[in-house]
């Protein structure tokens, strides 16, 4: 007796909440609307005082862009946050409607697109090489939606998508001649996480560019551990994942035991282990990040950062939103480089005092001389 | 009381009737047990939905914590917060809801309107449900049909990989074939990659006691390396990639979808045979019978002259292959390429699918509906509501939590335990 009529109250509870369900989900759409969550950076009062061009920005403004992330999320530290700043940014600055979906594997790229696709996006920003095929297919269904996929360009390129790539190298560079003159032992070391070129094998390139560079100028003997042939794609120090800080701990390890004291990982999160390293054998050594300034993204191991080589993929995605936006035609490859913006060094922070002037007046020579085209990172990679 | 007399009636009332072409001592027992079936059937559904009911309350209150617009609200106005908190709760329910089912009143007025564009959207959100319980389904089944034979299948997930490997490379490497050639062998090359896998821990433990949990587990790891040992192999790696990513499948060798312009494709009518298989395997034939008795009771199906060895060897490759035909549909039946880390976890849910369907395929098959609902649905609840799909996650574990702890849930909704228990061996433990 007892049990029937509580467990007809339980079901009849079940059968409450579906309704509920249904009708809060009838009225939500207004109240869904992604403008109400995020009402101060709407702010279009704010945008009037500016008015640079205002009939045409008040005309074409209000652009829907829509961004998938992959599956290392919208907070990762790393591109993804990076690319959904320049999203925000747009909604700032430009006025675009933002919105975002995080993937949680490769079975969610399509789905968050088709999902974009299906809320009325104008542009969907897709970020990371690995949701390239999704993005593809997406693109040839939707031929008036435009798209923009940050690390990736497609050969042959499709007519509605624009491949954001970065010329790290030149970055690279930059923080190659900078190591190397800080460098006391004279001996410095790289090794990469998955062998993937060019996205992670051009910083490890274009470090040793500028220690060439460095070696050149001041007539030093600078040498490199780990690293890689520039000339032989297939060769080269590499952990072989982009998980184990463990794997980069012990790579890191070994190039201290062997007198190294600037190290370059390139991986992303495994760069952590080299911290690691350097922070158990509390080596008079220093580390650099990658893609972005590691000393806002990762502050325990500030002090042993000399600097980070970036990738502005929010500035990248900022200027795709604003070509959608003026209507400009996709560019089909859009190279993100010293001149642009796109790429560079992150400021020294803590290291500020131990990078000489002279060495910070050959850094911006030599970054003038890499936008004027006279300095190539390739012509400096060694015999 | 009344309900229970009037169960005694129904049950005194059929007795005979059925009793009489037999007339054996026995028959009164089985028509005994087809009156309780219905009885703990409806048992077998109560549980599983009062502790999905206690989840989503207990995922309520995270959503509600977790939004500091809404702590701030508590703080200065509290009434007001409970109406928001209730609002925010429901937006995101209904989101979740109208993204795994539909919306009813856009599915209704398509159905009428006859319009080809809005029926279709109408039922995206159905056809993603689908598209997300296909995998469950066939990996639910894989851990439900090892639980009876008394073993417990971590390795769903590596299975899954291993059969994925092997169907996207049979489905790359024949070329010029018919589909109805092709595709059989694709999948059937999933099926065998999963077999291959469960053949492993199957045969350690029958051969030398080695644990089926340690050596799936183990194995798991062993096939993710595998694979990416193996996307970076000229034969397997798409040309002109530098990353670890398959060549496409041939068209002849992709699963078709069930409607033009949807996801959802044939590998779910795969999967209902899959569950109407184990069905007829475990329910209806001898091995099922020896399985079974080896999972109830393995001295006494000893004794009864059945080989334990078969009984584990021959369910560890069933199972496997189970979730290798997962990885089969998802690969023939989505992307058509093979890439690191597709797999969100089917192989991991399979096993709450399996316990949440206490392991019979039916209830296996309704689990995965679910399981994939919620997971549909978690998409546009992310994209109206910003709600993380995290939740989703925390809902499903909560599940989890609420049924392994039946005694937690009849406590709040104070129902009075079985008298019959036991008859649901889930787990045997370590020893086993």
């Amino acid at each position: 007796m007892r049990k029937h009529p509580s467990a007809m109250v339980a079901m009849l509870a079940i059968v409450m909440l579906i309704l509920a369900a249904c009708t809060g989900g009838g009225e939500s759409p207004g109240a869904s609307d992604p403008a109400s969550m995020a009402p101060e950076s709407m702010a279009p009062e704010s945008m009037a005082p500016e008015s640079e061009a205002p009939d045409e920005s008040a005309e074409a403004a209000t652009i829907k862009a829509c961004m998938v992330s992959d599956v290392g999320g919208i907070d990762d530290n790393s591109f993804n946050e990076n690319a959904w700043e320049g999203m925000q940014q747009a909604e700032a600055e430009l006025g675009a409607e933002v919105s975002f979906l995080e993937s949680r594997s490769a079975e969610d790229y399509a789905r968050n697109i088709d999902q974009h696709i299906s809320d009325g996006c104008d542009m969907i920003i897709t970020v990371g090489f690995l949701l390239g095929d999704a993005t593809a297919a997406a693109a040839e269904a939707n031929p008036d939606t435009r798209f923009a996929i940050v690390d990736f360009a497609y050969d042959p390129a499709l007519p509605n998508v624009e491949g954001l790539v970065y010329n790290t190298a030149e970055g690279a560079m930059l923080a190659g001649y900078a190591a190397a003159s800080w460098s006391k032992t004279g001996i410095m070391g790289t090794f990469g996480g998955i062998n993937i070129g060019p996205g992670v094998t051009d910083f490890m390139d274009g470090f040793i560019a500028g220690m060439n560079y460095y070696n050149e100028q001041n007539g030093t003997e600078v040498r490199m551990l780990g690293g890689r042939d520039p000339n032989n794609p297939d060769s080269g120090t590499f952990t072989g994942n982009f998980e184990s800080t463990d794997d980069a701990k012990n790579v890191t390890l070994g190039m201290l035991q062997e007198g190294a004291d600037v190290i370059l990982p390139v991986g992303g999160p495994i760069g952590q282990g080299t911290f690691a390293a350097i922070d158990e054998q509390a080596a008079d050594a220093v580390g650099l990040g990658v893609d972005v300034d590691w000393t806002l993204t990762v502050p325990e191991f500030s002090e042993l950062m000399l600097t980070s080589i970036i990738k502005r993929i929010d500035n990248s995605v900022f200027q795709a939103i604003e070509r959608a936006i003026n209507g400009d035609a996709p560019e089909p490859v859009f190279v993100s480089t010293l001149e642009n913006e796109g790429v560079g060094i992150a400021p020294f922070h803590d290291y500020e005092g131990e990078v000489s002037d002279e060495v910070k007046a050959a850094l911006e020579e030599m970054a003038d001389a890499i936008i004027a085209g006279e300095l190539v990172p390739a012509d400096h990679y060694g015999e | 009381m009344a309900d229970e007399s009037r169960h005694q009636e129904l049950e005194t009332t059929e007795a005979p009737a059925s009793a009489e072409p037999a007339a054996s001592p026995p028959v009164p027992e089985a028509a005994e047990a087809s009156g309780n079936r219905v009885l703990s059937a409806l048992r077998g559904i109560l549980l599983p939905a009062l502790a999905l009911l206690a989840a989503f309350a207990v995922g309520a209150i995270i959503i509600i914590v977790t939004d500091f617009d809404l702590l701030g609200q508590w703080g200065s106005d509290p009434i007001g917060a409970i109406g928001a908190s209730w609002s925010s709760v429901m937006r995101t329910y209904g989101a979740l809801l109208r993204g795994s089912i539909g919306d009813p009143g856009a599915l209704f007025s398509a159905l009428f309107s006859a319009d080809w564009e809005a029926l279709r959207r109408a039922f995206g959100p159905l056809s993603e449900t689908i598209v997300s319980a296909t995998p469950l389904i066939l990996t639910g089944l894989s851990v439900a049909l090892a639980f009876r034979v008394g073993l417990f299948n971590i390795g769903a997930e590596g299975q899954l990989y291993l059969g994925s490997l092997f169907a996207v490379i049979a489905g790359f490497t024949f070329v010029g074939m018919p589909w109805f050639i092709h595709l059989p062998i694709a999948v059937a090359a999933g099926f065998l990659g999963g077999a291959v896998w469960g053949f492993i821990p199957g045969l350690l433990k029958a051969r030398t006691g080695a644990h089926e949990v340690i050596v799936t587990i183990m194995l798991n790891f062993v096939s993710y390396n595998l694979i990416n040992w193996a996307l970076k192999t000229e034969f397997v790696q798409r040309e002109g990639r530098p990353d670890p990513i398959s060549k496409i499948v041939e068209p002849s060798a992709v699963i078709p979808p069930l409607i033009d312009g949807l996801r959802a494709h044939w590998g779910i009518v795969i999967a209902l045979l899959a569950a109407v298989g184990v069905w007829w395997l475990l329910f209806r034939s001898t091995k099922g019978f020896e399985f079974r008795a080896v999972g109830f009771n393995p001295r006494a199906a000893r004794y009864a002259g059945m080989s334990i060895s078969w009984a584990t060897v021959l369910s560890m490759v069933t199972a496997g292959g189970l979730a290798g035909l997962a990885g089969a549909a998802v690969i023939l039946g989505g992307s058509g390429t093979l890439s690191p880390g597709f797999s969100p976890g089917y192989g991991f849910d399979g096993i709450v699918v399996a316990l949440v369907g206490a392991t019979r395929p039916l209830g296996v098959v309704a689990a995965a509906f679910l399981f994939g609902a919620l997971r549909a649905g978690a998409t546009p609840m992310q994209a109206a509501t910003g709600t993380p799909i995290d939740i989703v996650v925390v809902i499903q574990a909560l599940v989890i939590m609420f049924i392994a702890a039946p005694a937690l849930v009849r406590a709040i909704f104070r129902i009075r335990a079985e008298r019959r228990m036991g008859s649901e061996v889930f787990a045997k433990g370590w020893g086993s």
